[in-house]
């Protein structure tokens, strides 16, 4: 028995393998929940109740996926050129903290118009310089940046912490560690009114259709494409590599830091050291189960925020840890990583 | 000068060998994964696992040598895991690596809060005791500084001098290395380079988990989700400021556990003066200066991160 390789992808296999990987992945977190003594098709009918059921449930699984859609795309776009970004965390929360520093004060008395693309803009930098930061060092020590933007997100969120318990600390807080607020007027709409569900989703869904043509329309797309494929080829095809990786952290960072900047606006309007739990590393399950695709990132997001809030309201009713979404969710990627590998081998004897 | 008397307390060069133990693990076990040409970043992810498997299995009544089996076991089988993908399969190893460390970590948090359900003070264990070495215990200063440790210290020591000499000094030592520069001048010399990458796997993830599970057996008696705290980047990053060596290796992990256990004691020196977090960012800033120091000097394994199939190129 060995692995042959395919000559061509059957579209159909491609088109089925996040759903075979989310099945298998949904079988074995069942057999989790059932070691757990619980019912496993009630446990399931409860997640998707959990998620959609009610009007609740339906805009904070919506509010859910906003954050991950930005930071799979992040993840998606820099995955694509080989940039393997996984400090989406660290860029995240620079960019909250940032958006927190200006937004009542530099910014304070802006209107609505001006202030809220002002400190989005604020948020997208703050994630970009944060990714250039590890680029930078592979570029020119030839450090691998899979280390460098791990250690990275450890390093900025104590930062946060240092900031909320210091010069950004909200006063009137009592004594809680959280930052001055972003104030009213830098809060981003509401799409539904007594929800949480924020402008953030249309934002994040529009940005995700850019980035689509973006790959796929423009000379950027097809470089960065090349220079993921084979960083050689690339060279001797003419794309000038170092330039390209370049603008891919920019757009990959300045997503995540979006997707932070989104979050801190648009629904709890102060920084914590909790306000995000797990977005950037989650968002790179989301780009995997998209199989990088950006339009595929919005399902894929959509599905991931299902299963955490979801689970939330599925292991306060069964009794079972709601860390079986975390499991069920990282199990998909693995198994996505499998499925996809055999839209391109099959097994001959 | 103060901050100079911090290095004169026998307790400071205790502390390092204590918080040095799970790194030398930990980069011992990513050692011999990339020396046979796997990058092994599930590392983080199953250092939580045997963490949490090592204090569970003493929790219930196991003794504490078995609860450090346990978690090698189960090390090992995530190690086979990982191997399946990596190396049969030939996988992304980026991106296979995170996948076992969210999917690892995440299933150690399920099986801790299933197991234990959630309390106002977290259960305790009764850990390992310091090993009373006669004599050399009792010496003045080096006693304490040196000889006052747990079993598994000294077996971290003992481990990374067993390594340097079957890496470098035994025909299986041999057939990991060229498995990692040249995989298939390994097999022209009738070495199965993929039988050595999943063994080379399964091992130091095993070791991995023994290295998180000294976390909960004896630096700690409890085990609380996150407490791993990046410990497992910081050793991919000491891999290569070793250089792939075990010896600086040991090195490494004991210069940065200096730095650590310093940082501690100026912490506890300067008080308020200067932010805590300025201090708890010390580990993670040196690794990255590490990796940029060492980075173009390291002779990193030549096939590290390259799939092989048979057949092809």
């Amino acid at each position: 028995m060995r692995l042959e390789r395919r000559a061509h992808r059957p579209l159909l296999l491609v088109l089925l393998a996040p759903i075979i990987a989310i099945v298998t992945a949904l079988v074995i977190a069942g057999v989790l929940i059932a070691i757990a003594g619980a019912p496993v098709l009630e446990a399931y009918r409860l997640i998707l109740t959990g998620a959609f059921g009610t009007r609740l449930g339906f805009t904070e699984t919506l509010t859910r996926a906003t954050p991950l859609m930005l930071t799979g795309l992040a993840a998606a776009v820099a995955f694509r050129a080989r940039v393997w970004n996984i400090g989406a965390e660290g860029q995240f929360y620079l960019s909250a903290i940032a958006v927190a520093a200006v937004a009542a004060t530099v910014f304070s008395g802006w209107p609505p118009y001006l202030l809220i693309p002002a400190a989005l803009m604020v948020g997208a930098i703050a994630g970009m310089i944060m990714l250039l930061v590890p680029l930078g060092l592979r570029l020119r020590f030839g450090v691998d940046e899979v280390v460098t933007s791990l250690l990275l997100n450890f390093v900025v969120v104590l930062f946060v912490s240092m900031m909320i318990e210091g010069p950004l600390k909200d006063p009137l807080a009592f004594g809680w560690p959280q930052s001055i607020p972003v104030g009213p007027d830098a809060m981003l709409p509401k799409l539904i009114d007594r929800t949480r569900l924020h402008i953030g989703l249309v934002i994040a869904m529009v940005i995700a259709v850019l980035v689509y043509f973006l790959q796929s329309r423009t000379v950027f797309g097809m470089q960065s494409r090349a220079a993921g494929l084979s960083p050689t080829a690339a060279v001797f095809s003419g794309v000038p590599l170092a330039k390209t990786l370049i603008k891919v952290a920019c757009l990959s960072g300045g997503l995540a830091g979006l997707a932070g900047a989104i979050e801190v606006m648009g629904v709890k309007g102060y920084v914590t050291t909790d306000l995000s739990p797990g977005y950037g590393y989650s968002g790179i399950i989301v780009a995997m189960l998209a199989n990088l695709h950006p339009i595929g990132v919005i399902a894929a997001a959509l599905f991931t925020a299902t299963m955490f809030v979801g689970a939330d309201s599925m292991g306060r009713a069964l009794g079972i840890p709601s860390y079986i979404a975390d499991v069920t969710v990282s199990l998909s990627l693995l198994t996505m990583l499998v499925s996809i590998f055999f839209t391109q081998y099959r097994i001959r004897r | 000068m103060e901050l100079l008397e911090i290095f004169t307390s026998a307790g400071i060069w205790g502390a390092v060998l204590r918080i040095a133990t799970p790194l030398i693990f930990g980069t011992l076990g990513a050692l011999i994964c990339e020396r046979a040409g796997v990058l092994n970043l599930g590392i983080e992810g199953i250092m939580t696992f045997g963490a949490m498997i090592g204090w569970l299995t003493v929790f219930n009544g196991g003794d504490l040598w078995v609860g450090l089996l346990a978690a090698a076991a189960f090390g090992a089988l995530f190690g086979l895991l990982h191997a399946g993908m990596t190396v049969t399969l030939g996988l992304s190893q980026h991106v296979t690596g995170l996948g076992i460390t969210l999917f690892a970590s995440s299933l150690s948090y399920y099986i801790f809060r299933l197991a234990v359900p959630l309390a106002s003070s977290p259960p305790t264990i009764e850990p390992f005791q310091p090993l009373v070495i006669p004599y050399l215990s009792t010496l003045p200063f080096l006693g304490d500084a040196l000889f006052n440790q747990t079993a598994p210290t000294y077996l971290a020591i003992l481990l990374a001098a067993i390594l340097a000499y079957v890496l470098f000094r035994t025909p299986l030592g041999l057939a990991v290395r060229m498995t990692g520069e040249n995989p298939h001048g390994a097999e022209a010399q009738g070495v199965n380079p993929i039988a050595v990458r999943i063994g080379a796997v399964m091992v130091g993830s095993a070791l991995m988990a023994v290295g998180g599970a000294f976390l909960t057996l004896s630096a700690f008696n409890s085990f609380f989700p996150t407490m791993v705290q990046g410990r497992g980047w910081v050793c991919i990053a000491l891999v290569v400021f070793a250089s792939w060596r075990p010896g600086r290796a040991l090195l490494g992990a004991l210069l940065f556990a200096l730095f650590d256990a310093y940082q501690l004691r100026l912490q506890a020196a300067l008080g308020k003066a200067v932010p805590y977090q300025l201090f708890l960012m010390v580990p993670y800033v040196l690794s990255i200066i590490a990796l940029i120091v060492m980075a173009r000097r390291a002779r990193v394994p030549q096939a590290l991160m390259q799939p092989y199939r048979r057949g092809e190129r």
